[in-house]
Order: C-alpha cells, then sequence, then structure tokens
C-alpha cells in the first residue's frame, strides 16, 4: 500500500501516513508542487521552518520502464523565492517506488547545532544524528555510507548545503557509486538549513512494484524501449556524444554563449565540443556512453578520465562545458572536468555557479579565460566558504548585484543556461515563464527550433510560433516530470507516434487506469497552475515572466535581439 | 565556380573530414553538396547556410559556409 512518509525536524518524529486521495494519481513533479502549493506558505522563508523539502519518485519509477527512474525533489527555492521542482536520475527513485513511498516531507528546522542523518526503510524513518561526515564532501559521503550501510541509495549534500549557499545542490548516489544531482534552484540549502547531511534509502527486502495487469505492462515497455532506441536523437545522437553534442550546433547557429553573454560564437568550439570530447575519452580508455540509473537505454552520460586514465567525472553535460568552456572562455576540457568534480563534491549547481563565475569574471574578479583560478576558487574559497567563495555560491544574480555587472543572465534570479535567447528565441520563452527561472529543461525549444524535432523547425530567429512551441512543451514535460522519465523521452514522443500510447498503456497497467493521452495535458496544465499561483502569492507578477534589459542589445555575429514584448510573451498563460 | 565552405556535425566526419573548402558551379544547390558526399537528404537534421537554416533547394552562393548536422535531439 502505497504511504506518505513524513519527517517533522522540529520535533525530531517521524510519521507514515496513508496517501490522502487528491494525491493518489500523482507522482514526481505534479505530487511535489501539489505538496508544496498546499502545505508550504508561499511568503515564508525559504531557509525558515516553514518551508517544506519534499521528495517524490515518478509515476513510474520501480518498474521495468526503462528511463523511469528520476526523482523529483521540491520546495520553496531560497534561490527564485518561486516554487521549485527539481528532478535528477541515479537510484533513489527507485527504492523509493518499491518501499512504497509516494513522497517524503521533511517539514521543521531543528533546535541546537547538530545535525542528523535519516535512514528510510520498509518500516519508515529513523532520525539519527551525525557527527562523523560534517564537513565532507559528496564523494566522501557516499564512500562512508557505503562503509556503514552497504549500497544504499543516498540523498547527500556537500559543504555548501551545510552553509546554505543559495545554489547548493542535492546529490544522488548513482549506479557506480558516483553522484547524480537535484541541481537547480538551492534545495541543497533547504535541505541544509534542516540540518539533514544526508538521507539513506534502504530497499532491502522489497520487490519490484506491483502490476495490475502484467502482461499489458511488458508489451507497452518494449514499445516505448524501441521508440527510444529507433530516434535518431535518443538512439545515436545522445549516445554517441552526450548532450556536449550540442557545442557545435549551437555555435553554428549562434546561439553559443560566450564571453559573459556578450557573443554568440567561440572561436575554441572544437576544443569543447562533443566530438572532442567522444575521442579524448576513448584515446585515454574512459567510458564514451554511460547510463546514470539501472534501465536506461539512451546512455548520454560517460566516464571523462585524465590522461593517465584515472576518473575524473562522470555525465560532464553540454551546460556545464558550454558555460565554462565558452562563457568563462576556458576552452580545456580537462579543467573543465576537474571543475565539475569539484562542484559536485562541494555540492553545487554547475549551471548557477558557472554562470555566476562568468559573471564575476565580468565583474573583474579574475579574468576570462583563467581556468586554473576557477579551480582555486572551487578548491579554496567554495569550499571552505569564505566571504568570496558564499559570493559565488549565493549565484550569478547576486553575483552581478555585488559587483556591479550589468549583463547579469537571471530570470527570477536564476541563471540562463548555455542558450542565448536572442538567437534561439524559444527557450526565451521558456526562461522568461518557467514557474523555475530560467530553466532550458522546462520546455527545450531548442530542439524545434534548431533541429526540427516535433515535426519541422520553428525558426529559432523569428518571433512567430515561439510562445505556442514553449507552451506546448512546458505542458507536455509535466508529463515526463510526473512519470519519473528522463527528459529525452521528448524527442521519441514528439516524432514516434506508438511512444506517448505506450507511456499511456504503460501507465494504465500499472495502476488499472483508463487514462488518455488528453490525462497527461490536463495534468501538465494543472501543475502549471499550481505552480504559478504558489508564485504569485508569493508576490511574483507577469512582470517577472521578462529576460534582462541586455538581451535587447544585438548578438555577434547575427545581430539578433530580444524583441518579444511584455504582452507577447504574457500570452504564454492564455489557457 | 564558386567557393564555398562545408562544417560537418557528429557522425557526418566519420570516414569524411570536418571542414572543407569546395569548388561547385554557381548555382549549386545545398542538397547537391549533400548527396556529393553520399549523404541523403533523409540524414540531414540540421542544414545552415551562413548560420540560418536553409532548405536542400537553396542555392549556395561564392563565399557561403554550409554547415551540415544529423538528426540530433539536444542536451
Amino acid at each position: 500500500m502505497d504511504k506518505i512518509y513524513r519527517v517533522n525536524m522540529s520535533s525530531l518524529q517521524c510519521s507514515v501516513e496513508p496517501v490522502p486521495t487528491p494525491w493518489a494519481g500523482l507522482g514526481g513533479r505534479a505530487l511535489t508542487s501539489a505538496i508544496v502549493a498546499k502545505e508550504v506558505p508561499p511568503t515564508c522563508h525559504a531557509l525558515g521552518e516553514n518551508n517544506k523539502l519534499v521528495f517524490a519518485p515518478g509515476m513510474l519509477s520501480g518498474t521495468t520502464a526503462v528511463n523511469s527512474g528520476r526523482l523529483s525533489a521540491g520546495a520553496k527555492s531560497p534561490l527564485t523565492g518561486t516554487i521549485k521542482e527539481s528532478n535528477a536520475g541515479g537510484t533513489a527513485a527507485q527504492v523509493l517506488a518499491r518501499l512504497g513511498v509516494k513522497a517524503l516531507i521533511i517539514e521543521g528546522i531543528p533546535k541546537g547545532d547538530g545535525w542528523y542523518g535519516l535512514h528510510v526503510n520498509s518500516d519508515g524513518v529513523t532520525i539519527v544524528e551525525e557527527t562523523e561526515l560534517i564537513g565532507k564532501g559528496n564523494f566522501a559521503v557516499i564512500e562512508a555510507l557505503e562503509k556503514r550501510l552497504g549500497k544504499t541509495g543516498v540523498l547527500t549534500i556537500g559543504p555548501a548545503g551545510e552553509m546554505k549557499m543559495l545554489a547548493a545542490n542535492i546529490s544522488v548516489r548513482d549506479i557506480d557509486g558516483k553522484l547524480r544531482s537535484h541541481g537547480r534552484g538551492g534545495l541543497g540549502a533547504v535541505m541544509g538549513s534542516k540540518r539533514i547531511k544526508f538521507i539513506a534509502l534502504d530497499g532491502e527486502g522489497t520487490t519490484a512494484v506491483s502490476l495490475a495487469d502484467s502482461a499489458k505492462f511488458t508489451q507497452a515497455a518494449r514499445t516505448f524501449a524501441q521508440a527510444i532506441m529507433n530516434h535518431p536523437g535518443t538512439g545515436q545522437g545522445l549516445p554517441t556524444y552526450g548532450t556536449a553534442e550540442m557545442v557545435n550546433i549551437v555555435n553554428a547557429a549562434g546561439g553559443l554563449p560566450t564571453r559573459n553573454f556578450l557573443h554568440g560564437q567561440y572561436h575554441d568550439n572544437e576544443k569543447i565540443s562533443g566530438e572532442t570530447l567522444r575521442e579524448t575519452i576513448i584515446e585515454r580508455g574512459g567510458n564514451p556512453s554511460h547510463g546514470c540509473q539501472s534501465g536506461c537505454v539512451i546512455k548520454c552520460s560517460q566516464v571523462f578520465v585524465d590522461k593517465k586514465g584515472k576518473y575524473v567525472t562522470s555525465g560532464l553535460e553540454y551546460e556545464t562545458i558550454e558555460i565554462l568552456g565558452a562563457n568563462a572562455m576556458i576552452g580545456d576540457l580537462d579543467v573543465i572536468a576537474e571543475a565539475d568534480h569539484l562542484m559536485d563534491d562541494i555540492g553545487i549547481d554547475s549551471i548557477e555557479t558557472s554562470v555566476a563565475i562568468g559573471v564575476a569574471m565580468d565583474g573583474g574578479v579574475l579574468p576570462f579565460g583563467d581556468g586554473q583560478g576557477v579551480l582555486r576558487l572551487l578548491r579554496e574559497d567554495l569550499r571552505a566558504g569564505t566571504p568570496l567563495g558564499r559570493t559565488i555560491g549565493s549565484g550569478a544574480g547576486n553575483v552581478g548585484k555585488l559587483y556591479g555587472v550589468t549583463r547579469v543572465p537571471v530570470v527570477k534570479n536564476q541563471a540562463i543556461p548555455a542558450y542565448d535567447p536572442r538567437a534561439i528565441k524559444g527557450i526565451g520563452i521558456t526562461y522568461a515563464t518557467s514557474t523555475m527561472g530560467a530553466d532550458h529543461t522546462a520546455g527545450y525549444a531548442v530542439a524545434t527550433n534548431l533541429m526540427g524535432v516535433g515535426g519541422g523547425v520553428v525558426d529559432p530567429l523569428k518571433k512567430d510560433g515561439q510562445v505556442e512551441l514553449s507552451r506546448h512543451l512546458q505542458i507536455a514535460t509535466v508529463m515526463l516530470d510526473s512519470l519519473g522519465l528522463c527528459l529525452f523521452i521528448g524527442f521519441p514522443s514528439a516524432d514516434d507516434p506508438t511512444c506517448v500510447p505506450a507511456i499511456v498503456d504503460m501507465l494504465n497497467a500499472r495502476f488499472g487506469l483508463e487514462l488518455t493521452p488528453e490525462w497527461f495535458g490536463g495534468l501538465g496544465i494543472t501543475t502549471l497552475k499550481t505552480e504559478r499561483a504558489f508564485n504569485q502569492a508569493a508576490g511574483f507578477t507577469s512582470e517577472h515572466d521578462r529576460l534582462p534589459e541586455f538581451f535587447r542589445e544585438p548578438l555577434a555575429p547575427s545581430g539578433a535581439v530580444w524583441d518579444f514584448t511584455g504582452d507577447e510573451i504574457d500570452q504564454f498563460w492564455n489557457f | 565556380m564558386i567557393e564555398v565552405t562545408v562544417n560537418l556535425l557528429a557522425t557526418f566526419r566519420t570516414d569524411r573530414f570536418k571542414e572543407e573548402q569546395q569548388q561547385v558551379p554557381e548555382g549549386t544547390t545545398v542538397g547537391a553538396v549533400v548527396s556529393g558526399m553520399g549523404i541523403t537528404e533523409r540524414e540531414v537534421g540540421m542544414a545552415l547556410v551562413n548560420g540560418r537554416h536553409a532548405p536542400m533547394a537553396h542555392p549556395l552562393t561564392h563565399g557561403d559556409v554550409l554547415h551540415l548536422a544529423p538528426w540530433i535531439a539536444g542536451g
């Protein structure tokens, strides 16, 4: 029987509750947002006792459906002040789903300076005082917990989360004992505010989740996996080059943020491209194609090793590579990989932090291209929490304010990722309107703007069709985020007519329901409106759905400008 | 004859090249350059001429830069 685990850190008590009827049909983002909207006062301080941290596995997590192991984390974000859902791969969602835990809700703040760990198993949650691991990096936490408890699922925060830095993330143990991250929006600071260093998830004694119609599920799951493998994006591009395949594509289209969003092309793009990444990894004996969760058939991750073949990082993403490589002009995969490792260990969002570094470079803190300076900043300032480290760790918006920089790429105080919205306008609408602050994953219009995914190119340099495109994608993305499916399922969903019916069949066979594809659309609309209502109650208006002023300046070399009016952007919410 | 720069991305590079200057007759289309390299039009996910999307029938002019990518979905 599904249940809710609730942990009150003020009273240090835990309870197991039945799932309220309105939440019974929800999972992932739809559920975390419903819970946060119902239980968290929108005007509360995100690091205060009234905020709650909610984890929910997707509705298909724990089943044999491929790529279904995403875990959603939700709260009010200390970075943006909006509602936040951030999802990640790794092993935690599958363990929670097998335990029958629909959601883990953590509320309150303990008295005193002590730290705690949570042990989650089939009996409930136990709160245990923790001393040994305080101050430790995430890799040391994972290693120590494996010795202490065996190979459990782990959610952990690093020093950044302990210090409540606004860009702190929550890391998830992956299948190789490395890390994946709930990166965006500072949820690691919320976990740190509740003085929880780690959550160990013990699935001992559990079996696969029950299915209402096992034969139907198996058939649909097979069709679903086939659709993923048949799509050139998920079957060939991502497994071959990882997400860094986008470097050369976006550079060719003139939308590659360079020198803190001053230019749209980078002269050393080949040094940081997906093609070079793959060659380098193969040459050194690393693994160019690797999954972050069991049951992944896309395998867009990779294991990057140094010149001697020693592990540096896994899951080196386009975003991190581009923002450090071109936007901070470091142009060196070895330095970027080392920086990625350090950010993972410190437990800080590699998008927010890298954009913040670009803004800091613009403010004269260190020169553009100073890779060793960036590594020093991470090792000595971020990890130790010096005043400069805390400044960078508070995100791009705050760095811009403190150093008097006017070109500060943020929306709702969250850093804009590695696509310039002047040259790829559809993603600009997503940045502006997302309930999460600037977030490319909320409605990834890049694929339609540049590659025609979903039935043809919507010209990236024109305004026509972009608002409708972003709206459609943001509604559809809620479906993926709620089912626990990898975002990349969006590509076969858009292009292969067998994919969405197979997803619906899997869901119906899992729960014994008779849902239709239209139900998904309804779930997306309801969830987006719930999230927006939270934000409005927290003080946000349509004037916050805007890009920074500097995007009105022409982007070299195309000369593209951000030319949407406020009224045009506001049409997004007409549904 | 005109000269155009052809830039190949991702798997299109395999057994071909990254970047090449090609001499082609005036009025040569994007599609003709594509098929001249043994690539079918259906394999092309993105064709950019000077950074702008161009259809296969688009005629090239002297000095154009053509980027060709297979179906790649995103990052």
